[in-house]
């Protein structure tokens, strides 16, 4: 099964290039670092099946999955672009608690749906911009200027709730999370965050926006020489994950009907988790949504399999640190081979 | 009686590196208690050389006698036991770390094996920094504090803790103020007077005048004269023996007309100034001319191309590209213009390692293959595969990763990307660096040919055949000072070189 290739456009004294069968180009295009994922998450949906046959391929219990997912997807999809332009966001978890707290006030909750998803984006980006500025225009590290703002955020999410926890009272909130609101068996969250994840993969692999951000990850000074704004790109890039975090507690909101200053705990670490063991490279200049979003996908399953089968959370977290540690290694044979 | 063998006796050395045969069986003797020179052109095998001597290099061939006996240097560790100690030209110094700590690196003095005693450390440096008439830097200080001058001290405190033999120092003046270059004299006489050797390498002939015994002068990878009196040897004959190369580069020929100054200017420099780093200096450009900045290490012309382009701000002066002044310390300003640099570090300044070589070419021109952000993959490609084959890079296949390439071509594709982007002025700085011989002779065609369409380039070198040979026009620059302009044709490889060593007109 062959097709005929035509030749590539502007070549007309090249030998022609013999054809692949179809299999084969599919196999080159999706890297094996992609396939390798996908072959983890496969094995890990056996082990679910065999260990917990009834529960875990119970409808519900996918559908619980990928809702899961989606919040903390969300989030990845913004930490993969800041890691692949070289940097790093440690405040994305306080950033949902505070979004999520400022935007489930009593005082929000007035404006009705609309004043919380506003509140929600507009927290994030708020934050973003913090981050952005600090890093980009006051020349500070993004590990000081994240870590800065992850204590600020958390900080002012506790002053906001004192502690407590602010219930949702919106119907038009709530009723999303309920399953009369599911299209054709998918939760409204998890649309959110296929289309979330849609947009960041076009974003990164087919606009200028994603290529500048690979540049300025793969060799800032290079970049700065071929007349990139470097500093501008930096600022969009936290201002994108702040957007991120700003949905993320959107759907958080939905999901647990609340607002809660400790929402988002930890946030950091599992984007970040997810993000590396995806193939995205912490040094930068090499970014993948389909590897971090199949990093998030397979932790999300790890967790589903370990309280399906009643094992306890110290144990998830060894299986995660492992599974971190396995996924960096593979990387490192792959980069010295190729 | 018989004579004392020589303290290091190196012969034959060979080296290769891929495509660049850096040393070419060099002899090198080294007698107790001299200051022995080593002199040559960029590229002649110095550094090569003294890395061998320092164990950071493994020879490919040849032999090292160290007093009378063969010896293999296979780390620095192992020259340093042996009494050989390096003070390379850009400090190994960590600016984190207090002087004392810096000077016993790797070796401190302990208790128990593991307990740093930082006081006799101190004291021990103290002593130390006495001896090389720099009592007033305090081992306790950062060494980041300390000026370029002062941590040269330190790195040569470094030497001396160890029990030295021989020490080569790599262009150890050119940081330092006249008043410091005394007191180093002074010390590279204490030295020697204790039976120290040293092996100087230096580009200025009046240095080795005053300190030097012997000079030894390398010429593409192979020592041509080997025990040259330092003091009498005329400067002529040094000269000499350093050009005259066998390696013979094939230049483009130049255009016929002798003065393209007809029609507006391209690229005019107005009193452009970089305290501490060059003076003012007015530069005019026209298009299809070839203008060459020649100078030593330490002159300013990496500084001037980079300040022009605004990847430094200048502190004074103008650029003006058709009459428009750019805006000072804005690289974007500069390529809006027109403008486009080739930096010397192609790895670290240009090139994105991990991306294809049409992504390389097109980072700066992606406007052009979109439309409200969104890339135009296919246009993208093509206008890379024509750039690309416009320079005849090689492999003909621009998806390949950029680092997959060799020198010559991965310079091609720096070159490919500003001609995609429509740049008029081209700063090539240090083009051939890392670029084999075989494929010099393409490039300075293809810089040629680029010239001749249109393009203005200003080029800057530390091989003068190569500015000497490519250029229509040379500035000889000393010191961030321009000391002489002339067309390259008025000037050869003698006369640049008195000029940058010597810094008067006359021979």
């Amino acid at each position: 099964m062959t097709q005929p290739v035509s030749p590539p456009r502007g070549s007309t004294d090249k030998v022609p290039q013999v054809p692949l069968p179809a299999w084969r180009g599919l196999v080159a295009r999706a890297d094996v670092r992609t396939l390798s994922l996908l072959g983890v998450l496969a094995a890990l949906i056996v082990i679910g099946g065999v260990t917990k046959p009834d529960e875990f391929l119970d409808t519900r219990n996918l559908q619980l999955v990928l809702t899961q997912a989606s919040v903390i997807g969300v989030v990845t999809v913004g930490m993969t672009f800041v890691i692949t332009s070289g940097g790093i966001d440690l405040s994305v978890g306080a950033i949902v608690a505070l979004a999520s707290v400022w935007a489930t006030t009593v005082a929000t909750q007035e404006y009705g749906f609309g004043g919380i998803l506003f509140t929600s984006v507009l927290v994030g980006l708020g934050c973003g911009l913090v981050n952005g500025l600090l890093i980009a225009y006051g020349g500070m590290v993004p590990f000081i200027a994240t870590l800065a703002m992850l204590a600020s955020a958390r900080g002012l999410a506790l002053q906001i709730t004192d502690g407590k926890t602010q219930i949702v009272t919106v119907d038009g909130i709530l009723d999303l999370g309920e399953r009369d609101a599911y299209v054709l068996g998918v939760p409204p969250l998890v649309m959110v965050f296929a289309v979330v994840t849609i947009i960041g993969w076009l974003l990164l692999n087919r606009t200028t926006f994603g290529r500048r951000t690979v540049a300025v990850g793969g060799n800032a000074e290079a970049a700065r020489l071929a007349g990139i704004d470097v500093r501008r790109q930096r600022l969009y890039l936290y201002l994108l994950s702040g957007l991120c975090c700003g949905i993320a507690a959107f759907l958080l909101i939905i999901l647990s009907g609340s607002g809660q200053n400790t929402n988002g705990n930890l946030y950091e670490l599992d984007a970040i988790a997810a993000a590396i063991i995806g193939g995205t490279l912490l040094s930068g200049g090499r970014g993948t949504i389909t590897g971090s979003v199949l990093g998030v996908l397979i932790f999300t399953t790890i967790t589903n399999i370990f309280a399906l089968n009643n094992l306890q959370s110290d144990v998830q977290q060894i299986a995660k640190g492992a599974i971190i540690v396995a996924a960096v290694l593979v990387q490192r044979r792959t980069a010295s081979t190729t | 009686m018989a004579p004392e063998p020589p303290l290091l006796s190196m012969s034959g050395i060979t080296k290769s590196f891929p495509g660049v045969r850096a040393l070419d069986g060099v002899d090198l003797d080294v007698q107790a208690g001299e200051v022995h020179c080593l002199l040559g052109q960029n590229g002649a095998g110095k550094s090569t050389l003294i890395k061998v001597l320092a164990g950071a290099h493994q020879p490919d061939g040849g032999t090292i006698r160290w007093r009378g006996e063969d010896v293999t240097l296979r780390s620095p560790i192992a020259a340093m036991r042996l009494g050989i100690a390096t003070i390379y030209q850009e400090l190994d110094l960590v600016e984190h770390l207090s002087v004392a700590e810096n000077v016993h690196l790797g070796h401190e003095p302990t208790t128990a094996g593991f307990v740093v005693r930082g006081k006799a450390a101190r004291a021990s440096t103290a002593a130390l920094l006495h001896r090389l008439g720099h009592p007033e830097i305090d081992p306790a200080r950062l060494v980041g504090e300390l000026s370029a001058a002062q941590q040269q001290i330190v790195s040569m405190a470094r030497a001396l803790s160890h029990d030295v033999r021989l020490i080569v120092m790599d262009e150890p003046s050119a940081a330092l103020d006249p008043d410091e270059v005394d007191n180093l004299f002074r010390i590279v006489g204490d030295l020697t007077a204790d039976g120290v050797a040293v092996v100087y390498i230096s580009h200025r002939l009046e240095e080795i005048r005053r300190i030097g015994d012997r000079v030894t002068v390398l010429k593409d990878g192979r020592a041509v004269a080997g025990a040259l009196p330092a003091k009498t040897t005329p400067t002529r004959e040094v000269v000499a023996l350093m050009t005259g190369r066998n390696v013979e580069y094939v230049f483009p020929e130049r255009p016929v007309t002798d003065a393209p100054a007809a029609g507006k200017p391209l690229l005019e420099v107005r009193g452009l100034a970089r305290d501490g780093e060059f003076e003012p200096l007015d530069l005019t450009l026209y298009p299809g001319e070839i203008v060459g900045l020649a100078g030593l290490v330490g002159s300013g012309r990496s500084e001037i191309l980079e300040t022009i382009y605004g990847a430094r701000k200048a502190t004074a002066g103008q650029v003006v590209v058709d009459g428009r002044a750019l805006r000072p310390g804005s690289v974007r300003s500069a390529v809006r213009a027109g403008l486009g640099l080739a930096p010397e570090e192609r790895k670290a300044q240009a090139l994105l390692m991990l991306e294809s070589v049409t992504r390389n070419v097109s980072v700066s021109s992606l406007s052009r293959f979109s439309r409200a952000g969104w890339i135009d993959r296919g246009a993208e490609r093509d206008a890379a595969r024509a750039a690309t084959r416009e320079l005849s890079l090689r492999p003909d296949n621009p998806s390949v990763p950029v680092r997959t390439l060799s020198g010559g071509n991965q310079q091609k594709a720096v070159l490919a990307r500003w001609i995609l982007r429509g740049c008029r002025v081209l700063l090539l700085d240090e083009p051939t660096r890392g670029v084999d011989v075989g494929a010099r002779a393409e490039l300075y065609a293809v810089v040629r040919r680029l010239a001749d369409e249109g393009l203005g380039v200003l080029l800057v070198s530390s091989e003068v055949p190569e500015v000497l040979g490519l250029a229509d026009r040379v500035l000889v620059l000393r010191e961030g000072r321009v000391v002489h302009t002339a067309p390259a044709r008025e000037l050869d490889e003698h006369r640049v070189l008195d000029l940058v060593m010597e810094g008067s007109p006359a021979s």
